[in-house]
């Protein structure tokens, strides 16, 4: 091989440096701990199963409210709940900051949705308050 | 006489106390939209038709009954009230010229020719709009209304070009600074979404009928037109008429008493 000199040391030189932040990270923990609603024990599906596809389930909610009509969610334990992301989810979740911020801020995530939707059914004006930034980069 | 001074303005600063405190919780009451969320029973009893429509005494429609339906159609959707050609329109009127120029009427009636009409989106039964939607945005529901889709619409204006009527209105800024009166049951919109009225879809699935039609106190007449026994079917058996645009050959579902 041509170069060999300049070659692996420079694959080995881009190796280390894509792989940086895996280093880096090891043996860190990684946990966000979204404030949940004190006065709530059971949400409309499992922890771990809203934990993983809320944003699923309220596409799936958006769907069937808005285009089909069907505005009554049922779950496996025969609970009927409102298909509403203010009127239902905020509800309980009452602070924003402290449960959705808190996981989509350190993933890096910033879905729009609070560019219509209000905080909570109790909110007195329009303007929702959190910085235009926070609000969805898009 | 002193002593008596000095009980009397006790008594009166004591009652002052009491009146302050009586106020200050009359001001700490709930605000004005006070309406409770609706549950998952509320939804079960959904009104539901074949073909939702509305008949509209024109002559009980003043220009006052006109903006009490307005005002009570912007405040439960979150329209912004913004002025000039950037306004977004739910519900509006205008006058017969305005409202139907396809009929034509040369020497109208002095009372036809100055009477207001309301306006709102026709709900057709054949809707340009949602033919021309290139995202689906805005789709016809089983039971004829027209819906839109905020999630979907791209801001394309397809549908306003579409739609003969003028039902529909672009946010070109953000609606919310607009907002007057809120409520915070129903989202607002976002910059670069076209919006119109609903007939009140999310009021027909907890089983009330559309805000304006609760506010005309039975000038606006809503019911199913596939059902002759309705009370729309009955109003417009009984009386003459038309609905806006023929021509444009939509099916408007919305009639205009003369």
């Amino acid at each position: 091989m041509y170069n060999a000199k300049y070659i692996i040391p420079g694959i080995i030189f881009f190796l280390a440096l894509a792989f940086a932040p895996v280093v880096y990270n090891m043996g860190h923990k990684f946990e966000v701990t979204p404030e949940l609603p004190k006065d709530q024990k059971d949400c409309v599906l499992p922890t771990q199963e809203m934990r993983d596809k809320h944003m699923q389930l309220l596409n799936e909610w958006r769907n069937e409210a808005v285009r089909d009509g069907n505005r009554i969610f049922v779950n496996a334990k025969g609970q009927k709940y409102v298909k509403s992301l203010t009127n239902t989810c905020m509800s309980c979740h009452t602070d924003k900051a402290k449960f959705c911020d808190r996981c989509h801020d350190t993933v890096g995530v910033a879905p729009y949705c609070w560019d219509c939707h209000n905080l909570t059914p109790d909110q007195k004006s329009p303007i929702p308050p959190v910085a235009q930034a926070a609000s969805g980069g898009h | 006489m002193k002593s008596n001074r000095r009980e009397f303005l006790k008594l009166a600063a004591v009652s002052a106390m009491g009146i302050g405190a009586a106020r200050l919780g009359f001001l700490g009451d709930a605000p004005a939209f006070a309406e409770s969320v609706p549950t998952a029973a509320n939804f079960e009893e959904g009104l539901k038709a074949k073909h939702w429509g509305m008949a509209i005494f024109t002559a009980k429609m003043t220009p006052e009954m006109n903006a009490k339906c307005r005002k009570a159609c912007h405040t439960e959707h979150n329209v912004p009230d913004i002025a000039g050609p950037k306004e977004i329109k739910w519900f509006w009127g205008a006058n017969f010229e305005e409202s139907f120029p396809t009929e034509h009427g040369h020497y109208l009636s002095e009372e036809i020719e100055h009477r207001q009409f309301p306006l709102l989106c026709n709900q057709c039964e054949t809707p340009m709009c949602v033919k021309v939607c290139p995202t689906q945005a805005t789709f016809q529901r089983p039971d004829g209304i027209v819906m839109m889709d905020f999630h979907r619409c791209i801001g394309c204006r397809y549908c306003m070009a579409g739609c003969p009527y003028g039902a529909r209105s672009f946010n070109f800024q953000d609606p919310r600074p607009f907002i007057k009166s809120f409520n915070p049951l129903f989202p607002t919109r976002m910059r670069g979404v076209v919006e119109k009225c609903n007939f009140c879809a999310e009021r027909l699935a907890i089983g009330k009928l559309p805000v304006c039609v609760e506010a005309a106190e039975g000038a606006l007449v809503f019911g199913d037109l596939s059902d002759e026994q309705s009370d729309i079917r009955k109003a417009l058996r009984e009386h003459f008429a038309i609905r806006r645009k023929p021509d444009a050959g939509t099916s408007p579902s919305v009639y205009y008493i003369l």
